[in-house]
């Protein structure tokens, strides 16, 4: 207990929590527009193609300077959300299979380049792996310092345009009589979840950070039907699961950060579906009784 | 026997039996429950370690059949309680997925399952792992168990070939005329955990989802018949399996992730170069990319 | 004798009643049109009488027994948009779906089956087509299709999810001129239909829906203004002056 008291006031772990609590709250509140667009999957995909992109950045420039590294992530996750849309649109291919060719072959990219940097990279290659799954404890300072102010700033762009979203995803046709650019603010939703997905990966790696944006929000629906709500309840949801997992995965040895969060999610969603007062199990089984 | 070959054969029967059993899901449309399963078989053979104690195949086969029935059965409660379907496939599966991750960090120092292991598979390994009975060795055990669930799946698709063709081209009619609807699928998801977990060793799991869904998708754009579209996923799925390995070895890298690649690459010659539905042949026909309305909906 | 008895049918969608206690009988060897707005549950009540939507209470007899032992006699015409017509299959195939029962498990079609089965399309005139990708059909000879398919069930009640929707002349016609061929040949007919125009030329019965039945019974006695204008609620005279505008699934 002590050592555990001892982690909690060092710097650097404050500002893990402070960067897991943002991030978190980022993704749930992006996630809701996510889940109301149907897109929980393509997040995925994204977010699987970020794998790629890293590692180019890292082979073409060898650096490991973060930034550069995200930026190489952002490009391959919109090349591979507009894979799917040209798929989808010139052949007889479904949806659901135009993302799952997506994510596999990306992914099985990225895994390629990465054993391509182990075998021949020249000194410090280690560290892109934990691209995978995240690790909270090897984040130094400056990296959490940049989830934290990326993550607030998604959160703000999203309040900003909180209202424009919802007529835009809601009813697109409406919007455009409105004179709404639906168009311009579909991309500006797409940016932000390839920002998030970015910004995230390194806390929670590629192939879980889609869980941060598909189960907060559909928790949130289990105990509201306002838009509003649902989007600051899933923040919060998010945000809970995000400190959580970066606490545990901190103290104990060895327990990867991505998956902790997840798993707290998922916690959330469990007792969500349960107790939820709008769509819960319990209250329909009463109901029906 | 040489090393080489085993490793081939290996990936050869990883690309036909997820190609084959892949093409199916591709037209159920159910291309993201593969994923799905793929995923969580993880915690399955996690879970069978812990009741065993050792990573031998049948406890995996059977904790992996667990696992993935379970996902196909949570995706549907969620779904039937109003949960959009994509968005319950994502919860499910990254849930079952971060436990089994969880679970492996607490026994990845007792046996050799690690999460890398989980992920990429370690086919280069496979050779050494030989199914030995009383001291004479029958070849790798991975082939074993693969050339068993491939037989299997052959035997369930020949048997049900008209009802698994009804219930994927018209449920509702098929639900009416009498076809057991319901156990033809959980019949194909019990086919896709076994594939995968088969496949496990030597491609991981997530690459497993290249070799289920690719092939089948890529066969989808060359043909109209059902039967060979099933032939031709498997071929494909072979061929995949034989250019990745050839290219990993030239330059050194993953096996599984540049089998994976090798799928993108037929997938990606087909989407533009295929005879009837290619991009390039749509393009001089002058039809834009656009659909019929009717198959839209 | 009636061929098809439902009583006291509810149906909810999400906790809203989509069918209201629905209860007629149908005499065998009538043609019957389920006429109502859109979202009256036109559709919902076929698919409940089958049993591919949960019902929330009442029973469904089709010649005096349970649905489910029922299952050789009953033939389906679904709506074609229903099914992905991508699907890697051909004409001949489809048809031969309807021969299933017959066919049985582990067994291939016998020659008999697929000369029946081929029958089925010369009769709805698509004997050239049988091998044809169904992707490659238009709209019209897709739904012809399931016609023969239907007609390959040799069943004796049929039930078809709007036959007309999208369909050229020439296939209005014929499923018009197979739809007398069962009608003489005794079977029992229900189809779901928006096309308020026609209803007198088709159909002899007629079950008016919204949610729960307006009416129900012969057409020249059911189909009134009055009740038009109780299940429309009062938007017939536009309905009267363009019934082809009322389109849509219900």
């Amino acid at each position: 207990m002590e050592q555990f008291s001892a982690l909690l006031s060092s710097a650097n772990l404050q500002w893990v929590l402070i960067g897991s609590l943002l991030l978190g709250f980022a993704s749930g509140v992006i996630g809701s527009f996510v889940l109301l667009k149907k897109q929980s999957l393509i997040s995925d995909a994204m977010a699987h193609a970020a794998l790629p992109g890293v590692c180019i950045v890292y082979i073409l420039f060898q650096t490991k300077t973060v930034p550069y590294l995200l930026t190489g992530a952002a490009v391959t996750s919109l090349i591979a959300t507009q894979s799917i849309q040209t798929i989808v649109k010139w052949s007889r291919i479904k949806t659901d299979a135009a993302i799952g060719i997506t994510l596999s072959v990306f992914f099985g990219l990225g895994i390629v380049l990465l054993t391509y940097i182990q075998q021949n990279a020249t000194g410090n290659q280690a560290g892109l792996d934990s691209f995978i799954f995240g690790q909270a404890a090897s984040l130094v300072k400056g990296d959490v310092q940049l989830i934290a102010a990326g993550a607030l700033c998604l959160i703000i762009l999203t309040a900003l345009f909180f209202k424009e979203f919802k007529i835009s995803i809601f009813d697109p046709q409406f919007a455009k009589g409105l004179g709404l650019p639906v168009t311009f603010f579909n991309a500006v939703l797409l940016f932000l979840v390839v920002a998030v997905v970015v910004i995230g990966i390194q806390m929670v790696g590629v192939v879980l950070i889609a869980a941060l944006l598909i189960t907060p929000p559909i928790s949130a629906r289990y105990w509201t039907d306002q838009l509003g709500w649902m989007t600051m309840l899933a923040g919060i949801f998010g945000a809970i699961s995000g400190v959580s997992g970066a606490v545990l995965s901190t103290a104990i040895q060895n327990l990867p950060t991505g998956p902790i969060i997840v798993l707290s999610a998922s916690v959330i969603f469990l007792f969500s579906l349960l107790f939820g007062t709008k769509k819960g199990l319990l209250l329909k089984g009463g109901r029906n009784a | 026997m040489s090393y080489t070959f085993w490793i081939l054969l290996t990936g050869c029967l990883v690309g036909l039996t997820c190609g084959i059993t892949g093409a199916l899901l591709v037209l159920r449309k159910m291309a993201m429950i593969a994923d799905a399963i793929s995923h969580t078989v993880l915690l399955g053979i996690v879970g069978a370690f812990f009741v065993t104690q050792s990573l031998s195949g049948i406890p995996m086969l059977i904790g992996a059949g667990i696992v993935g029935i379970l996902t196909a059965v949570f995706v549907e409660m969620l779904h039937s309680s109003g949960v959009q379907s994509d968005a319950a496939i994502g919860i499910v599966f990254t849930s079952l997925f971060a436990l089994g991750v969880v679970l492996i960090s607490f026994i990845g120092d007792q046996v050799h399952l690690d999460v890398q292991h989980a992920l990429m598979g370690e086919i280069a390994f496979v050779p050494w792992n030989t199914l030995t009975i009383n001291g004479v060795s029958y070849g790798p055990t991975a082939v074993w168990m693969l050339g068993a669930v491939l037989a299997v799946n052959l035997i369930l698709i020949t048997l049900f070939y008209k009802e698994i063709k009804m219930s994927t081209f018209d449920p509702q009619f098929a639900t009416l005329i009498g076809v057991p609807v319901m156990i033809i699928h959980y019949l194909l998801m019990t086919m896709v955990s076994l594939s995968t977990v088969a496949s496990f060793d030597s491609v991981g799991a997530i690459l497993v989802v290249a070799m289920l869904i690719v092939p089948g998708a890529t066969a989808y754009l060359l043909t109209d018949r059902f039967f060979v579209l099933l032939i031709l996923s498997g071929v494909i799925g072979i061929l995949s399996a034989a250019l990745g390995y050839g290219f990993a070895i030239q330059w050194n890298v993953s096996i599984a992730g540049s089998m994976a690649v090798a799928t993108g690459v037929f997938f990606i010659a087909a989407f533009l170069f295929g005879p009837k539905q290619g991009v390039v042949i749509k393009k001089i026909r002058g039809t834009t990319g656009k659909k019929t309305v009717q198959s839209s909906t | 004798m009636n061929a098809l008895t439902v009583s006291n049918m509810s149906v909810s969608y999400d906790k809203q009643l989509a069918l209201e206690n629905v209860s007629f009988s149908v005499p065998e060897g009538s043609m019957t049109g389920i006429i109502g707005p859109n979202g009256a549950g036109k559709s919902t009540l076929i698919k409940s009488i089958l049993q591919l939507l949960p019902t929330v209470s009442g029973t469904v007899e089709v010649f005096k027994k349970p649905l489910r032992s029922q299952r050789k006699i009953i033939g389906y015409v679904p709506q074609r948009s229903e099914v992905d017509w991508d699907f890697p299959t051909n004409a001949l195939d489809v048809v031969l779906m309807g021969r299933y029962n017959h066919i049985g498990m582990f067994k291939r079609a016998s020659k008999k089956e697929v000369t029946w089965a081929k029958h089925c399309l010369q009769r709805v005139g698509m004997q050239d087509y049988a091998s044809r990708q169904i992707s490659q059909l238009s709209g019209g000879q897709q739904q012809r299709v399931f016609l023969a398919r239907a007609m390959a069930q040799d069943a004796k009640i049929y039930f078809m999810d709007e036959p007309f929707a999208g369909v050229d002349a020439s296939t209005e016609k014929a499923i018009i001129q197979l739809m007398k061929e069962w009608k003489n040949e005794g079977k029992t007919v229900l189809v779901v239909h928006h096309d308020l125009q026609t209803v007198n030329d088709y159909f002899d019965h007629v079950l008016l829906l919204n949610k729960t039945p307006i009416a129900y019974g012969e057409t020249n006695r059911v189909f009134t203004l009055a009740n038009l204008e109780e299940a429309y609620g009062g938007k017939i005279a536009f309905l009267q002056q363009g019934p082809k505008a009322a389109k849509g699934s219900t």
